[in-house]
């Protein structure tokens, strides 16, 4: 224990980092600090033997009692309880032998801080920051489109999930992307992983962000189709956002605060306004829309979203998300612990078993686990992990709290939505989550297909659609898929019981839809900003004018192309006859865990190199997880025989049924609607061809350059080059929530210094 | 009843700040800070130009936001 210090800081060539001896130390001695994190007193030991016991009950009342009904709370332990156990040990693990924070040495925040994109942020703040950057809708789709297969499955993927894999990869690339002054995925994974690994992760990126982007999306428009109250409100948070944006340029520049409560009001008159207008004649005449109308609006609003100033429409409605975003899940939180419903769901569904389930087909294995993608594993967040969070960094120790404990937040996000999907009636689950082609659309058909499956505990009359339908303010609520209606449900039925009764059902039912809109709104905008920024820089590579970031026709140009690209997607996800959301969003889920597993194989290379190969498995376990995972799901995409699973498969059965001139086949009724089947199913097909073909060549350089850096084992030191020099720091703040009693005593020392001392004044251009 | 109500107050306030610094509302607060701290001879930039030249600066510097 002694010789940490020193071996380490021989082992990482840091003996540069002298600190200013002016000042008080900008670390805790690492004596001092491993003495107390190592020190059990009777208190601590009980605290922790109590969190234990109660995750273990939590967790054997889901998985072993499994009683006729389970109550919701047991949910919120067992994934708290472990949450908490993996932070305090396992993230601590990762901490010691893979990353190796020093606080002697200064974040770029400290080294780079220029008062506007290097500023050191204060942790806790920060962590707020970083989870409204990384939680959207994600979380509370996927979870609530996987309870198909029971509530079990989801539940052990999304928890035991995010502390070995999700959680890992957040902290791990923050950190490394700390090292590095900031830099974003694609730049780490060219330096570790050389010209071709590099290009084919830029390129795999570009179009995963195309299809995420397209889901949800579609996602989007499967609520709101068919919805005047819906279309109503989520189209005023256009002109409420364009008002908020005016305010802050011209008016009150700065005032966020204010700003953002102006606008949350506004927001609660256009949910409320909503259900009056769509009550009119005139109302639900305009705004009752079909889905390909919304689909094209949100292509035209996207293209002109994406080209607009920033301060116009995506600021402000970035504020109003991430508002809403807090504010929602505290409310969602507090919601759950208080009404504590009663779970009926099974722990493993009649489909758990089976590969033809009508929500999303497959087996279990291993489309459950791309189903769930946010809130387990999910590679997007690398792209947030790199780059911007890291250049707000106060000091190198507070990365595990804010990378690990940021994605642990995020899964408990995923838990309640999942709670919140299951204390609904199964029956009616179906009847919204099955594609129209199978409950043929009204409330009579749908009671009859559900009742026909032969589910346990599930029979549902016509009048407990309509009903429910009319309580939540909506003409039918009969296969409205895509997770969000139906979470919107589960919330307006928990919340009803929490403030407001069955005659606020309308209101919490739109509410939800509306914050679900806003998320992916403002996801739909920066994406299409950051895929056309990386397009536009590829495309510079051979035509230089188009690294010019000011030049329209080029700015422009890539907007459209990358517009167009997802809305072709979109577009076809909204005619799909057999179904959309059950034959994309499978892809949705592979292209974000192919994204983690690129992000985790440039880990992998980055921690072998450091010389780091005894604990290596800890990057190499979710890494072959996810590569298993997707790879598999995307095999069976591409190779099974299962028409409802393989792409081709159901192709080539389209096809054929098409050649002998037959005029409808499955759930296609016309030769249009089956030529459809085809182009789609092909185009589906080859995507998933290309994303596993690129991440297997990124998957292959990252271990080819893990070998070569087991190989050069004793060039171990001059391999860590890539990282930006050792610069000592001349600041300190605690690492975690709480301070320590060692870290309070040192910031009493700290607060003794004068100001005039305090900050750097050296290093400035 | 008065030093209730005061922490009360405090306690709300204290939340806002934390909110207001997760939204980004205290971020040219810490642009002085730094400005003063470096010992920059040029005057800082006023609160608008502030604002304007951070949004701009996002027009061609586009940050994601997650799914």
């Amino acid at each position: 224990m002694a010789e940490t210090p020193d071996r380490r800081s021989t082992a990482r060539g840091e003996g540069a980092v002298a600190t200013d001896t002016d000042l008080p130390p900008s670390a805790l001695d690492e004596k001092v600090r491993e003495a107390e994190d190592k020190k059990w007193t009777p208190g601590k030991i009980a605290l922790w033997a109590a969190i234990a016991l109660l995750g273990g009950v939590a967790w054997f009342m889901l998985a072993i009692i499994r009683g006729e009904t389970v109550n919701a709370i047991w949910f919120v332990f067992a994934s708290v309880c472990t949450y908490l156990i993996g932070y305090r040990f396992y993230s601590k693990v990762i901490e010691r032998y893979i990353t190796r924070p020093d606080d002697r040495r200064a974040t770029p925040a400290e080294y780079k801080a220029d008062g506007k994109d290097y500023v050191r942020t204060d942790r806790n703040v920060l962590f707020g920051h970083h989870f409204a950057a990384i939680a959207g809708a994600g979380p509370l789709v996927g979870p609530v489109i996987a309870a198909q297969m029971g509530y079990l499955p989801g539940t052990i993927w999304i928890i035991i999930g995010v502390v070995l894999a999700g959680a890992v990869q957040d902290y791990l690339v923050m950190f490394f992307s700390m090292r590095r002054g900031g830099r974003s995925l694609g730049q780490m994974a060219r330096e570790e992983l050389g010209v071709i690994g590099g290009t084919a992760a830029l390129i795999a990126t570009l179009l995963i962000m195309v299809i995420i982007v397209a889901i949800l999306a579609l996602v989007v428009v499967n609520a709101l189709g068919e919805s005047p109250w819906g279309v109503f409100s989520v189209g005023m948070t256009i002109p409420i956002a364009l008002f908020m944006g005016v305010y802050l340029r011209y008016l009150r520049p700065g005032k966020i605060m204010e700003v953002s409560l102006i606008g949350f009001v506004l927001l609660m008159a256009a949910i409320i306004g909503g259900g009056i207008v769509a009550e009119t004649p005139w109302g639900a005449d305009i705004f009752t829309l079909d889905k390909v109308t919304i689909a094209w609006g949100l292509i035209v609003y996207g293209f002109i979203a994406a080209i607009l100033p920033v301060w116009l429409l995506l600021a402000p409605r970035d504020y109003l998300s991430t508002f809403m975003k807090i504010g929602v899940i505290v409310m969602l939180a507090l919601a759950i612990i208080v009404v504590r419903p009663e779970i009926t769901v099974p722990a493993f569904s009649e489909f758990a078993s089976r590969d033809n389930g009508p929500v999303f087909p497959g087996a279990l294995f291993p489309f459950l686990f791309v189903t769930i993608a946010c809130g387990a594993l999910s590679g997007f967040h690398a792209l947030i992990s790199s780059g911007t969070t890291p250049k707000l960094v106060e000091k190198e120790r507070q990365t595990r709290f804010i990378g690990y404990g940021g994605m642990l937040m995020e899964s408990f996000v995923a838990i309640m939505a999942l709670v919140a999907a299951i204390s609904i009636d199964r029956g009616l689950y179906f009847a919204m989550n099955a594609p129209a082609a199978l409950t043929g659309g009204t409330v009579e058909t749908a009671a009859t297909w559900v009742n026909s499956l032969g589910l346990a505990g599930v029979n549902i009359t016509p009048d407990f659609l309509a009903q429910t339908a009319a309580n939540v303010g909506e003409e039918s609520i009969v296969s409205r898929t895509g997770g969000a209606p139906t979470l919107a449900v589960g919330l307006a039925h928990i919340m009803q019981q929490f403030i407001g009764g069955t005659a606020m059902m309308a209101f919490w039912y739109h509410f939800a839809i509306m914050f679900e809109a806003l998320f992916i709104l403002t996801a739909v905008d920066a994406g299409t900003r950051v895929a056309r920024f990386m397009l536009q820089d590829s495309i510079g590579n051979f035509v230089p004018k188009f690294k010019e970031h000011s030049w329209r026709p080029g700015a422009w140009l890539c907007t459209a192309i990358m517009v167009a690209a997802w809305g072709a997607v979109l577009l076809m996800g909204v005619t799909d006859p057999l179904g959309g959301i059950n034959t994309l969003f499978p892809l949705f889920g592979i292209a974000n865990q192919l994204l983690a597993a690129i992000a985790l194989s440039v880990c992998l290379a980055i921690v072998a190199k450091q010389g780091t190969f005894k604990y290596l498995w800890i990057v190499a376990l979710p890494l072959a997880f996810a590569a298993v995972v997707t790879i598999t799901a995307s095999y069976q995409k591409i190779f099974s025989s299962t028409p409802a699973v393989g792409y081709f498969a159901n192709n080539a059965a389209f096809s054929k049924a098409l050649a002998e001139g037959k005029t409808e086949f499955g759930t296609a009724k016309s030769v249009a609607a089956m030529e459809a089947v085809v182009r789609n199913t092909a185009i589906q097909g080859w995507l998933s061809v290309i994303f596993v073909v690129l991440s297997i060549i990124v998957i292959a350089t990252a271990l080819l350059a893990t070998v070569r850096a087991f190989r050069n084992r004793a060039d171990g030191e001059a391999a860590r080059g890539n990282e930006d020099p050792a610069r000592p720091s001349r600041v300190f703040a605690p690492a975690g929530l709480i301070p320590t009693p060692a870290e309070r005593e040192l910031m009493a020392e700290w607060d003794k210094v004068p100001a005039e001392l305090r900050f750097e004044r050296a290093g400035h251009h | 009843m008065s030093s209730g109500l005061a922490a009360v107050a405090k306690g709300f306030q204290g939340f806002a700040r934390y909110f207001g610094g997760v939204l980004g509302a205290d971020a040219y607060a810490k642009y002085l800070e730094h400005h003063q701290a470096v010992g920059h001879s040029a005057p800082p930039l006023s609160e608008r130009e502030f604002w304007r030249d951070r949004t701009d600066r996002q027009d061609s510097n586009p940050q994601g936001r997650c799914c």
